[in-house]
Parts: structure tokens; C-alpha cells; sequence
């Protein structure tokens, strides 16, 4: 129905994009002058007085006609319905809607006065309803009639239509620019309301220092076992392990596939290496976690408890049955493939900080004799360290906001260790357990997530921030 | 008629004064004969970038512990022809140089020589000072260090010290050596790099219009160093103005287009140009 | 002009020495040149190593996928078996593994060969009997041919993924269930081919029958609202930051805000989604339409980065040259300079979307976890798409799913190729070098 409305609506601006055009066409007969803006602007300046107003109407009513109509219904419920919990009566408002819209109801049994009750609010609904709807179109008409009046009279040859009309573009432009703005906004707003609902529930402090983390929350009194305990250090000592693996990975092969490129290469092998990492560094990281899960895992696995098989019965041997324990899910693992993952996004930033470096330094150095090698190594690197290091926070930003690789590769238990053979989790992959399983929304597990998402937003913010300060100030200094 | 472009000392005019001025500036120069043995000898050299030529069969000598300039409209060769002395050109990927060029008897170019060690004999100092982000120590450290020249700590010092010195800039600056190379006025960057250039005691130095980014007061400075410099240093300098060319060399060559059009010392090809190219550049005509 | 000369002590020492002392390090030097070097090309060659063996290895994993065994038999509809009223109630299942043992020449008294031939077929074979029998009851008593993939550890078996060297109790398949199938195929039962329904079949938790048209098509709505979202608010942003803006604290702080948006990482824009889009909003789970809105949100920065590289690269002439002949500053940018601009931009958008093919993270928290049989209908109805596909699949238990995994890796791998290819032919083909 609703988009029989919206062509209607589209129909009606066509048309009185036509009628304003026609009218200064017709008055620019008959004036001796000619008119100040051409007659698309005209016809436009009439179409969008009679679009936009509408427009924003029945978007309003889609977004919100829903909510509206369940804020009319709970102001005025039957006695039976009021004396319900407040999860209950909402249960209750969708089910009347449901079954005014001829949907599926819940499985909730409503006997007696509430099944009545249930009745008499469906009918309420679908009345409020269809008032709200034929109401709403038919406001929208009226306001898409007036805009018409009111914009078609004063089409004239002197009236400024370009002028209005590119009003409006650029009110369209910078509504488009402040969607950014909004973005952010957005994200931080949604990641702090459900924090703040998460906080409550566990004090911050307990979430910072807290050494275990196992957010269980018994469902019935009598259930055994634990009861939540939020304490996230060891996420954050896991992802910290897994991305300094990452770093140890992608730092020297980033670093030194980008001097080699910017300094060694010749054209020929840039064109060719070039684009194989612009390939790497677009391979989804789901193809990594898999990669990582069925390969590297078993593989590195493997490797180790053949390692250990050989020490065990010679004087490593307690080390070696060590080795014979290890699992495919190690930090070691997710940490390698999230470093391969991170080469091109190192090796790129590096290559545009070391040409950022000013010829006449190499130059300078060259014409003292020194080789290629001592010039990088004394002149270059010493210049660029400032932009390294920059590139360097912005992938340390990257590893610790990765999801898939450790969800699919880590394991989930919460561990604060240091040694890369252990089975660790993150806050990502923690997040995405807290959010994929089965629970309602507003149990502290939950909202454990949007703590987590926060405190990895403040984290990653951060680090972007000072990183970009960083590389920025480098810029300046050679430009 | 020529300009008064030579620095007129006790105040004597005339003939008489130039005579007695190109006797003093000259040093080895009276009557054209060379005092030194060439140091530089270049024989047909080509250059191309790519396709395209950009010297055309330069021959030149190059007198040793003397000043000689390259002088000539912008893009004439004479950068291009400077930069094959040391070999920079070997840094830019498309660069071809053909012909001949002899330092004390041997090829440059030829595939026994090191680049390294040609550029440890020839030292370099750039348009516009490019002192390294690092200390004023550790610039003129830069060349001893790689080279290993030194065999102490106080053997560093020392070359510094001494280079500093030579380069007129260790009053200045031997308070502050370890504040950062880059902290300097201009004219006191371009000494730090001659300073860097002398630390390894070069034989030959080439200049590429060292003086252009600098203001006058600097610029004489530079050119009173250059002038004590060549009792002991084999000097090149390519300079865009002529006036520097005449008050600071002994031998003068100029180029254009490409190709070495005269050569000889300062004073005659100032006075008694012989090519009428030669002539109309000094005159003005065109440049 | 120089202060007093000092004795040298090395910026004086003879040329010989000098000389000898920088040939006698020469060595060394040379050798660490080496060195750096070589530490420099191995880096480059252990990059494209690592890419080698992870598309070497998927690739490995996944082509057998493409192929599957299929059985073709004919299934005579036992009306003994079978119970009109209730047509639903009866074991098609058990009913085709016993005539099929049968067929087979074998001896089956306690029934054991017919359960275990049934586990090595697809239960695909009863639904089709099932619903032939639904739409014609008149087919009970009567033989019809039946045509559908064969069971999924029966197929990595005909592939020679595994077979008898392995010990029976670390197998899911018995040595009599081996038995049975290398009958088949002695018998021209089976034969193998395309495996057509990975492309024409949606997901199943039998991986016989799964296949990626859900996701595709899932992915396909998915990216339509992204682009329709994320390239004209990104476009007509960039063009307001890059030809319109005045340089005042809001345009300094939109862009503070895009350079770190552009960094945030994706499982905060899911979460987001989650907040905003689900809770709030109140838009249906895992659908295109909330997924595309998530995803536009993601690659909004992106586009308009490129976007305004675009327009910085037109040169401030043609601008000019517009407004000197009365163009507004408005008709300036949008019949002259974004034109130009197009394939700039273009080229960027088509590298976000690519991207955003990809992404999985945000797609998991707004609900793309749940197993969805069929092909979404429209925007709003729940769907899955190619990366959580993978996810869902990577996740799953039997062996079979390994090797489909890796195929409906290939085919997103293809379609992200297809993406860039495109995007380096139109920036090869028309970009303007100024």
C-alpha cells in the first residue's frame, strides 16, 4: 500500500515540475526580458516545495507510525492488562498488533478477561491504525498541495529559481556531510547508553582489574554454578598477546618489502609486487579465520607435538609432553595469520612514509659515499622513524579490532597468560560470543558486549588518533 | 662594455688593478699557464636520459687546487656534467654516461673503480643545504663513521673539530654540537655540509650553485671559504651567476645547450671571450 | 677565514691513507649491502609465499566441490509401506535403502544393510518421494526414477577423500556401508558431475544439499542498499567538504570524524547496528535492508576519501574556467568538475563495495548467524550472505562442509575479482591523467 503512496507522491512532483515549467515558458512569451534562471529550475523549484514536506511526512510515519501507535495503546489499557509486570504488558501490546495485522501472536495463552482484553485492544489497534495511516496520507497530500500553491505563484521571470533551488542542494549537501558526524555520534551514544545499563550491573572497576572472566548469570536461584564474573583483564592480555604475535609477523616483512620497494626496486618489480600485496590485503578476514582453523592450526599443531615427541625421554622431556598437549586453537596461530593479514597495510603506509623522505637527504648521503644500505639505515629509517611509527600504531589499531580471524582461529577461554602456545580469547571474539548465542537482550551477558565494544572503541580511537598526529606532524615537516 | 665585476683591493683602478687583482686571485695563473697538474680529465663524454642526450661530447681539464666554474643558461649540461664526476648520476635509473673521465690517470667509470670509494674522494655540496636530521656533530661524524676513518672516539672529535674549523663554522657552533643540524641559519647549513664534505678529506670538491638559496652576506662568506679552500682542494663550481663565476675561479667553463662551448681561464673568457656565443651570454644578450 | 689551522688528524692526512683506510672497511660494507638487500627481496618473496599457499591451500580444499556424485534410481512406492491417510508417517527413507539393497544382490535378514544403505544416501531421495506421492497419490504401486546427490560422506569417499586405510572405528562410513557404495558404482548407479546444486540450492543442514543461492542473492540485496546508500550521501558529502565548505570548526571536525571512522573497527559498527537499527528502530534481523545500512555506514569514509581525491585531482583551470563564464558555483561543480571526476570515483566506490563484499563481523552481531533455508524475498525478510555463509559453514561438524567451505570461498574470491577487475578497467580506461 504504502508504495502505491510513494508513487503517487512521485507522480504528483513530476507533474508539478511540468506546471512550473510550462508557466515561465508561457510568461517568458510574453515578457520582453529574459527570465533569470532557465525553466528546469523553475519546474524544479515547484517540485521540490511540493516533494520534500511530504516526503518527510510519510518517512516520519513509516520510522515511527509503529511506535506511535503502541504509545496511544499503552496510554489508555484495560485494568486487567495495567495490573501485568511491564515485560508482560509489552509482551501483551505486541500481541494485540499482531493480531489486528493478522500476524502470528506469541505463545502466550490469554484466558479470560485478558483474552477479552486482548480483543478489545486488537481492535483499538487496527483502528488507531488505519487512522494513523489514511490520516498521514492524507496530511501528506495536503502538505504536497500546499507546497504546490505556495510555490507556483511565484513563478515569474524575474524570480531568482536557480538561486532557491541550489538552496536546497546545498542543504542536501551538507545533511549528506553531517551523516558522518552522525555516525559517530551514533556509535558513541548506543555504545554508552547500553554500557552505562552494563555498569550498573558490574562495577567499572571490577570489569578493569577483574582477573576472570566468565559471564555466566545463574537463570533460576537454585541453579549451580557461577554466577557472572566480569573482570576482563584476561580478554585484554589475550588480545594484547595475539597482536604483538601479529606485529612481530608484520613488522619486519611490512617494513622491509617497503624499503626494498622504495628504495631497491625497479619499475618492472614494483609493477608486479605491487599489486600482489593490494591482492593480500584484499582477502576477507573470514578466508583468513578459515585459513588459519583448517590449516595453520592442525599444521602448527602438528609441528609441535612432533617436536615434543622427540624431546620426550631426553632431559626437555617435561617440555616436551608439554608440547604433545598444545591445541590447534593457540595464540600463535591466530597471531601469525592476523600478521600476514597486516603485511600490505604495513608495507604500504611504510612505502609512503620512506618517499616522504626528500630526495636531497639521499642524495646528501649518497654523494659521501655511503651505500644503499648504510643510507637507509643511518639516513632514511632515522628521518621516517616518526612516520614508522605512526604506520606501526595504526596496525597495532587494526590487530587489536580484528574479529574473525581470532573468532575463528583463538579459543574461548579467558586466560591471562603470556605464552603464545596457550589458548587465549579476546574482547572480539568475546563480544561475538556474548551476541551470538541465545539470550534476551537486556541480560548483563548482553550488555557485557557493549562494555567490551566500548572500551575497544576508546582503545582503537586512541590509538588512530595519536597515530594520524603523528604522521601528520612527519608530513609537515618535509613539506 | 664588460661590468666591474672584480673585487677591486687597495683600491687600484685601471689595468693595472685588474692585472695585480687576477695576480693575487689567479695564484698559479699568470701569463694562462697552469700551475697544477689537471686533476679532472674528461674526454668525449655523453650523457642521455633515456632517449634523450643531454651532453653532446664534452672534453674538459680540470686543474688541480684551483677553482674552476661551469657557467651557462639554465639547463645547459652543466649540473648534468658535474654530477658525472662523482658518478651521481648512477643513482638516476635511466641515466646513460658514455666517454672518458680520468681522476689522477684513472677512468671513473670504469668497473674497477668503487662508487663508494670515488665518492669518498670527491665530495659533494648541494644548492640547496641538505644538512641530515641529526646533530651538527654527527653530520660531519657521518663520512669518517661509514668510512671508518677514525679509530677513536677522540680521533672523531678531532676530524670534526678540524672539518668545523676549515669550514669557518666551529666558533660558532662548538657550544652546541649536539643540537640538531637542521637548527641552523641557511648559510649555516651550506659550511655544515661543506664541513661534512671536507671530513673525509676529499681531493676534489663539487659545488652545484652552492651559494643560489643563500642571501648575499652568506653568499660572501661561502666564497671567501671557497678561496681558501682551493690551496688545498681541487674545486668545480657550478654557478648561474657570472659575477661569482669571475670573482671566485681561476678557469671558466661555459656551456650551452649541451655542448662545452670555450673553456679557459676567468679573466679571458670574461675580457676576450672567443666564441660569439660565449660573448652574447656574458653580455647578457640571452640567459 | 678559517680559525687557526690545527695539526690534522684526519681531515689533513695524505690521500694514500686516506684511500687505503676506506678500501680496507670495503669489504665489510659490500657484504651488509648484500645483506640488506637480500633481508629486503626475502620479505617480499615470504609476502607472496604466504598468498601462494592460502590460495593455493583453499583452492586445494575447495574443487572438489564443484564436482559431485549424484545416484539415479528407480523406486518402486510400496503400498505396504505406506499408509494413504497418512502419507507423511511412512519411511521413504528406510523404504528406498531396502529395495536398494535389493537391487544390489545382497542378503539383508536382520535388516541391519538397509539402515546402514540408508545413511549412505541423501535424505533429498524421500522428501522427492514424499512429495511426488503428496501431489499424485495415484504414484503408490507404481515405480518412478528418482535422481539426487548421493550422501555427503559418501561423496568425499567416491572423491577418494578417505577410505578404507583408514581404521573403521576413526571412519563415519563402516566397511559394510563401503561395500555398498562400491556396488553402486560397479552397477552405473552413480555418476558424477557439475555440481550445480551449490549454485541452484540454498542452505541445508545436509551438506548435499547446501548450497550458496541464499547467500548470493542475499549478498547481491545486501550490496544494492549499500550502494544506493553509501555513494550518493558519500559523493554529495565529499563534494560539499572538497568545493563547497568553509574552512570553520564543523568542516574540521567532519573530517576529524571521517579520518576516524575510516579506522574504527568493524565489529563497533555491528554493534552499532545492533543499538540503532534492531533495538531502536526496530528494522527486522539479519535482513539486507539492516545489513546494507551497517555496511554503507562502513564504507561511507571510504567513498568519500576517494570521492575528494577525485576532486583535488581536477585541476583548478577547468573551475575556473567555469565560473569565468557565469557559471554558479553550484552548476560549476556538478556539470564540470564531477564529471570529470566520475571515473576517480567511481573506480574508489567500486573498491568499497568489493570490500564490503567481504566483511562479516558487523553481519554477525546484527544476526546473520541463524541457519536460513531458502532465498531471502525481499530486503526485509531474513537472509544470509556469502562471508557469514562461510562462517556458519566453517563452523559446522560434518566433514563434507569442509570442501564447500572452501568453494563458497572461491566464489566470493570470484566475485571480489570481478569487482577490482572492473574498478582497474574503468581507472585504466578512463581516468585523465592532468
Amino acid at each position: 500500500m504504502i508504495w502505491i503512496v510513494f508513487a503517487g507522491l512521485f507522480l504528483f512532483s513530476l507533474a508539478t515540475y511540468w506546471l512550473g515549467r510550462r508557466k515561465i515558458v508561457a510568461a517568458t512569451r510574453k515578457a520582453p526580458d529574459r527570465p533569470h534562471s532557465l525553466a528546469g529550475y523553475h519546474g524544479a523549484y515547484v517540485a521540490i516545495w511540493a516533494t520534500v514536506p511530504a516526503l518527510i511526512l510519510l518517512i516520519a510515519l513509516v520510522g515511527f507510525g509503529d511506535r506511535l501507535e503502541t504509545a496511544i495503546l499503552a496510554a489508555d489499557l484495560p485494568p486487567a492488562v495495567q495490573a501485568l509486570s511491564a515485560d508482560q504488558q509489552s509482551l501483551f501490546l505486541s500481541d494485540a498488533q499482531a493480531v489486528a495485522q493478522g500476524r502470528r501472536a506469541s505463545d502466550q495463552a490469554y484466558a479470560g478477561e485478558l483474552g477479552a482484553a486482548l480483543q478489545a485492544t486488537a481492535e483499538r489497534a487496527g483502528r488507531i491504525d488505519r487512522t494513523l495511516r489514511w490520516g498521514g496520507w492524507a496530511l501528506a497530500g495536503l502538505l504536497a498541495l500546499t507546497g504546490a500553491l505556495f510555490a507556483l505563484p511565484r513563478i515569474a521571470p524575474q524570480f531568482r529559481a536557480r538561486n532557491k533551488v541550489e538552496g536546497w542542494v546545498s542543504a542536501l549537501l551538507v545533511i549528506c556531510s553531517a551523516v558522518a558526524v552522525l555516525t559517530t555520534v551514533g556509535i558513541v551514544l548506543s555504545l554508552v547508553y547500553e554500557s552505562v545499563r552494563f555498569f550498573s550491573a558490574v562495577p567499572p572497576l571490577e570489569f578493569l582489574t577483574g582477573m576472570q572472566w566468565s559471564p555466566q548469570i545463574a537463570i533460576r536461584a537454585d541453579q549451580v554454578g557461577q554466577s557472572g564474573a566480569f573482570g576482563a583483564v584476561p580478554l585484554f592480555v589475550g588480545t594484547f598477546l595475539v597482536m604483538l604475535l601479529a606485529m612481530m609477523v608484520a613488522g619486519p616483512i611490512g617494513l622491509f618489502s617497503a624499503i626494498y620497494l622504495s628504495e631497491y626496486a625497479g619499475r618492472g618489480t614494483r609493477a608486479v609486487v605491487k599489486p600482489v600485496l593490494e591482492i593480500l590485503a584484499g582477502v576477507p578476514t573470514v578466508v583468513y579465520g578459515f585459513f588459519a582453523a583448517l590449516t595453520v592450526g592442525p599444521a602448527f599443531r602438528g609441528a609441535f607435538n612432533w617436536v615434543g615427541s622427540l624431546l620426550i625421554g631426553g632431559p626437555l622431556d617435561g617440555f616436551g609432553q608439554y608440547l604433545m598437549t598444545v591445541q590447534n586453537q593457540m595464540a600463535l596461530v591466530a597471531g601469525v595469520v592476523m600478521g600476514i593479514m597486516l603485511i600490505p597495510f604495513v608495507s604500504s603506509l611504510s612505502d609512503d612514509i620512506l618517499n616522504a623522505v626528500p630526495q636531497s637527504l639521499r642524495d646528501g648521503s649518497y654523494a659521501m659515499g655511503a651505500t644503499k644500505s648504510e643510507t637507509v639505515k643511518k639516513v632514511i629509517l632515522p628521518a621516517a622513524l616518526p612516520g614508522i611509527a605512526g604506520a606501526f600504531l595504526l596496525a597495532v589499531s587494526r590487530a587489536v579490532g580484528e574479529t574473525m580471524i581470532v573468532t575463528m582461529a583463538a579459543g574461548l577461554q579467558a586466560k591471562a597468560t603470556l605464552n603464545p602456545l596457550e589458548t587465549v580469547t579476546t574482547v572480539t571474539v568475546q563480544i561475538v560470543t556474548l551476541l551470538t548465542g541465545d539470550q534476551e537482550f537486556d541480560s548483563p551477558k548482553t550488555l557485557a558486549a557493549f562494555g567490551l565494544g566500548l572500551t575497544l572503541f576508546v582503545i582503537t580511537l586512541a590509538l588512530n588518533v595519536v597515530a594520524l598526529r603523528i604522521v601528520q606532524a612527519y608530513r609537515e615537516q618535509y613539506d | 662594455m664588460l661590468p666591474k665585476i672584480f673585487r677591486q683591493r687597495d683600491d687600484e683602478g685601471g689595468a693595472a688593478g685588474l692585472v695585480s687583482s687576477t695576480a693575487t686571485l689567479g695564484g698559479g695563473f699568470i701569463n694562462g699557464a697552469a700551475h697544477h697538474p689537471p686533476k679532472v680529465i674528461a674526454r668525449g663524454v655523453d650523457v642521455f636520459y633515456g632517449d634523450k642526450q643531454a651532453l653532446f661530447d664534452v672534453s674538459l681539464e680540470v686543474p688541480d687546487k684551483a677553482v674552476t666554474a661551469f657557467i651557462g643558461p639554465s639547463g645547459c649540461g652543466k649540473s648534468t656534467f658535474l654530477r658525472c664526476i662523482n658518478r651521481m648520476n648512477d643513482t638516476i635509473p635511466y641515466a646513460r654516461v658514455t666517454g672518458r673521465i680520468e681522476m689522477d690517470g684513472e677512468d671513473v667509470n670504469a668497473r674497477s673503480v668503487d662508487p663508494v670509494v670515488l665518492r669518498a674522494r670527491v665530495g659533494m655540496v648541494f644548492q640547496k643545504p641538505n644538512p641530515f636530521p641529526k646533530s651538527i656533530f654527527e653530520n660531519v661524524a657521518y663520512g669518517p663513521r661509514i668510512h671508518g676513518l677514525a679509530g677513536s672516539k677522540s680521533d672523531l672529535e678531532g676530524v670534526v673539530e678540524q672539518s668545523l674549523r676549515r669550514a669557518g663554522l666551529w666558533e660558532e657552533v662548538k657550544d652546541r654540537l649536539h643540537q640538531p643540524g637542521t637548527g641552523l641559519s641557511g648559510g649555516q647549513q651550506q659550511r655544515l655540509v661543506i664541513a661534512r664534505a671536507i671530513s673525509v678529506s676529499p681531493e676534489v670538491i663539487l659545488m652545484d650553485e652552492p651559494c643560489s638559496a643563500l642571501d648575499p652576506i652568506a653568499t660572501a662568506r661561502i666564497e671567501e671559504l671557497i678561496d681558501e679552500l682551493r690551496q688545498q682542494f681541487c674545486i668545480v663550481i657550478v654557478t648561474h651567476s657570472m659575477a661569482q663565476a669571475a670573482r671566485v675561479s681561476q678557469k671558466t667553463a661555459f656551456f650551452h645547450l649541451g655542448t662545452l662551448v670555450e673553456t679557459g681561464p676567468t679573466e679571458e673568457m670574461f675580457q676576450r671571450p672567443k666564441d660569439p656565443r660565449t660573448q652574447d651570454y656574458i653580455t647578457g644578450r640571452f640567459g | 677565514m678559517t680559525d687557526a689551522a690545527l695539526p690534522s688528524a684526519g681531515a689533513g692526512r695524505p690521500a694514500r691513507d686516506i684511500r687505503t683506510a676506506v678500501e680496507k672497511r670495503l669489504k665489510a660494507r659490500h657484504a651488509a649491502e648484500r645483506r640488506f638487500r637480500f633481508y629486503g627481496l626475502a620479505a617480499i618473496l615470504i609476502a607472496i609465499a604466504f598468498l601462494g599457499v592460502l590460495l593455493g591451500r583453499i583452492g586445494l580444499q575447495g574443487y572438489s566441490a564443484f564436482e559431485t556424485y549424484t545416484v539415479e534410481l528407480p523406486v518402486y512406492v510400496d503400498p505396504s509401506r505406506i499408509d494413504p491417510a497418512d502419507v507423511q508417517g511412512a519411511n521413504y527413507d528406510l523404504m528406498i535403502a531396502d529395495q536398494l539393497v535389493t537391487r544390489l544382490g545382497l542378503a539383508d535378514p536382520t535388516g541391519d544393510l538397509g539402515l546402514a544403505a540408508k545413511d549412505v544416501l541423501s535424505p533429498d531421495l524421500g522428501f522427492q518421494v514424499l512429495e511426488q506421492v503428496r501431489e499424485d497419490p495415484s504414484l503408490i504401486g507404481r515405480t518412478i526414477t528418482l535422481d539426487a546427490p548421493i550422501g555427503d560422506d559418501a561423496d568425499l569417499y567416491y572423491k577418494g577423500h578417505y577410505g578404507r586405510e583408514i581404521v573403521e572405528d576413526d571412519r563415519t562410513l563402516t566397511d559394510q556401508q563401503l561395500t555398498i557404495l562400491d556396488r553402486m558404482q560397479d552397477k552405473g548407479m552413480v555418476s558424477s558431475g557439475f555440481n550445480t546444486g551449490l549454485f541452484t540450492r540454498s542452505d541445508s543442514t545436509q551438506p548435499e544439499l547446501a548450497g550458496l543461492l541464499g547467500a548470493i542473492v542475499g549478498s547481491a540485496m545486501m550490496l544494492a542498499v549499500t550502494a544506493l546508500l553509501a555513494v550518493p550521501i558519500g559523493t554529495l558529502a565529499a563534494v560539499y567538504l572538497e568545493e563547497f565548505a568553509p574552512r570553520n570548526r564543523f568542516t574540521e571536525i567532519v573530517e576529524v570524524n571521517i579520518n576516524n571512522l575510516a579506522a574504527v573497527p568493524s565489529i563497533v559498527y555491528g554493534l552499532l547496528g545492533l543499538a540503532v537499527f534492531i533495538n531502536w528502530m526496530g528494522l527486522p534481523r539479519s535482513s539486507p535492508l539492516v545489513g546494507g545500512l551497517v555496511l554503507a555506514l562502513m564504507a561511507l569514509p571510504t567513498v568519500i576519501i576517494a570521492t575528494r581525491s577525485s576532486l583535488k585531482a581536477v585541476p583548478p583551470s577547468i573551475r575556473e574556467a567555469a565560473l569565468g563564464v557565469g557559471a554558479s558555483r553550484t552548476q560549476t561543480v556538478f556539470h564540470h568538475v564531477l564529471p570529470l571526476a566520475m571515473p576517480g570515483v567511481m573506480t574508489g566506490t567500486i573498491i568499497a563495495l568489493a570490500h564490503a563484499l567481504g566483511e562479516t563481523a558487523p553481519l554477525l552481531m546484527i544476526g546473520m548467524i541463524a541457519f536460513v533455508p531458502g532465498v531471502p524475498e525481499a530486503i526485509t525478510s531474513a537472509s544470509s550472505t556469502l562471508p557469514t555463509q562461510i562462517f556458519i559453514w566453517e563452523n559446522a561438524s560434518e566433514r563434507a562442509f569442509h570442501e564447500r567451505t572452501a568453494a563458497a570461498i572461491i566464489v566470493l574470491l570470484g566475485f571480489m575479482i570481478v569487482m577490482n577487475a572492473a574498478a582497474i578497467f574503468l581507472r585504466s580506461r578512463f581516468e585523465r591523467r592532468w
